[in-house]
Formats: C-alpha cells, sequence, structure tokens
C-alpha cells in the first residue's frame, strides 16, 4: 500500500493506494499517530484502494475517534469493495462518506 | 495421474506468521480468478482469506511459532471456492466469537471483533472442526461474477 500526504494548514489529505490489510495497516496506523496534531480537516482519498480487511477499519476507526474530538474526517471515492465492507461492518454509521 | 476438470485442490503448508499474508493472499487469488467472480467478490474472498489467517497467525501458537495449512478447491460447475484452514494450535472456535455491537458510536466501538463478523457475512457456509488436535475451518462461497 502506498500512502501520500498533503498537507494545507490544518487541513490533511491521506491518499491510500492498494490493498489495505494487516501486514499495511501499520503504516497507516503511524501516519495517524504522527501527523494529525492540529489538524482540523481530514480527508482520506480512497480512490487508489483497492480493498480494506479488519485491521484496516480499525485505523480508520481511531482516526475518527481522534477527529471526534478535534474537527471533521470525511472518507472520498471509496470502490465497491470497501463501501461494502463499510456497510456491513456498520461503518457507514460512523464514518461521512462521500462519493 | 489424470487432473479432474472440474474440480481443482491445491494446498499450501506455510508458517503461520503475518509476514506470509501476502504468499497466502497470492495463492488464494490466483485460483479465485479462474472463476467468473466480479472484483468486489474477489476482494471479499481475499479480505475472508487474511482475517482466518491473521487468526491463526496471531492466537494459534502463543508466542510459538507453528504451520497453517490451507486447501483450496474449486468449482468450475458451481463457479465457488472451498477454502480450507487448518493449525495444530491452541483448540479454538472462531464461530463462538460473539459479534460485535455495530449500531455503537465512533468512541464506543471496540476495536476487536470486525473481521470475523465480516467472514460470516460474506461466505455462503463456515464449518469449524477440532480433529486430532487440529482446528478445521472450511469456508465456501458461490460467486454470481460480472453476468448478473
Amino acid at each position: 500500500m502506498n500512502i501520500t500526504l498533503n498537507k494545507e494548514g490544518k487541513k490533511l489529505t491521506i491518499g491510500l493506494e492498494g490493498r489495505m490489510d494487516a501486514v499495511s495497516a501499520p503504516e497507516l496506523e503511524k501516519v495517524i499517530e504522527s501527523e494529525l496534531s492540529g489538524i482540523t480537516e481530514l480527508i482520506f482519498d480512497l480512490k487508489k484502494l483497492e480493498y480494506t480487511s479488519s485491521a484496516g477499519l480499525r485505523q480508520f476507526l481511531a482516526a475518527q475517534q481522534i477527529m471526534d474530538d478535534q474537527g471533521e474526517m470525511v472518507v472520498r471515492n471509496a470502490n465497491e469493495a470497501v463501501l461494502d465492507i463499510f456497510d456491513e461492518t456498520g461503518f457507514t454509521d460512523i464514518l461521512d462518506i462521500e462519493q | 495421474m489424470e487432473e479432474n476438470s472440474i474440480k481443482n485442490q491445491d494446498r499450501l503448508d506455510i508458517e503461520a506468521d503475518l509476514e506470509n499474508l501476502p504468499v497466502v493472499t497470492d495463492f488464494v487469488e490466483q485460483r479465485v480468478r479462474k472463476l467468473n467472480s466480479s472484483q468486489k467478490e474477489v476482494s471479499q474472498t481475499l479480505i475472508v482469506t487474511e482475517e482466518l489467517f491473521a487468526n491463526i497467525a496471531s492466537y494459534a501458537y502463543g508466542q510459538d511459532t507453528g504451520m497453517a495449512t490451507l486447501i483450496v478447491e474449486i468449482s468450475r460447475d458451481d463457479n465457488s471456492i472451498e477454502i480450507t484452514f487448518i493449525d495444530s494450535g491452541v483448540r479454538y472456535n472462531p464461530l463462538d466469537k460473539e459479534d460485535p455491537d455495530i449500531t455503537l458510536k465512533a468512541k464506543e466501538r471496540q476495536k476487536g471483533g470486525l473481521g470475523i463478523f465480516f467472514v460470516r457475512k460474506k461466505v455462503d457456509s463456515i464449518i469449524y472442526r477440532y480433529e486430532e488436535g487440529k482446528n478445521i475451518l472450511t469456508i465456501e462461497k458461490t460467486f454470481r461474477g460480472n453476468d448478473r
């Protein structure tokens, strides 16, 4: 999985590319732990994300829990497979998903 | 020996270490792709594979290492796949795990349990048995493919 970061002031866009699995999710965990300080607008661009397993869901949850306290978080451009797992696990209700 | 043209069975024996996840998912993906499966169905199958292998890698052998075996059988007639996961670790039936509460808000959510929960939703059958010191979990999934 490739992770790209685009920071403009207090707005951070995290682009994810490839497969988020138990091996690659810890890379996102590091980003979430180190890059969200002072961010009030967090955008996940999932256009190039093929799928995510539960290891990735845990990272979206961690990011949402942080952003609940400090601003907004939006998840964009998720494909059918990613939307499916969000839907089946109730993440559609806790994440702000934009298409 | 003549190969059965309808059913194909392959076996992978691998150390139950998370580092081997790409090998395991590749092994399954190569076989799923021989069937008429949509990209979404391929993704679902690979997630299911990961969750079950990760369970073995994380819990079966505690601090020790051990082996995991996958037996993959595809049926072109039924456009389906059957995957059996075998380990010799501690006796553990993942189907006994209670479903997570997916109606809770983000703050109240527990981090665990989502993997096996998703697995159960995305396979057509899942059977656990414990035989001769082995955990044996078999899932079956039939694909609709792209021509719906």
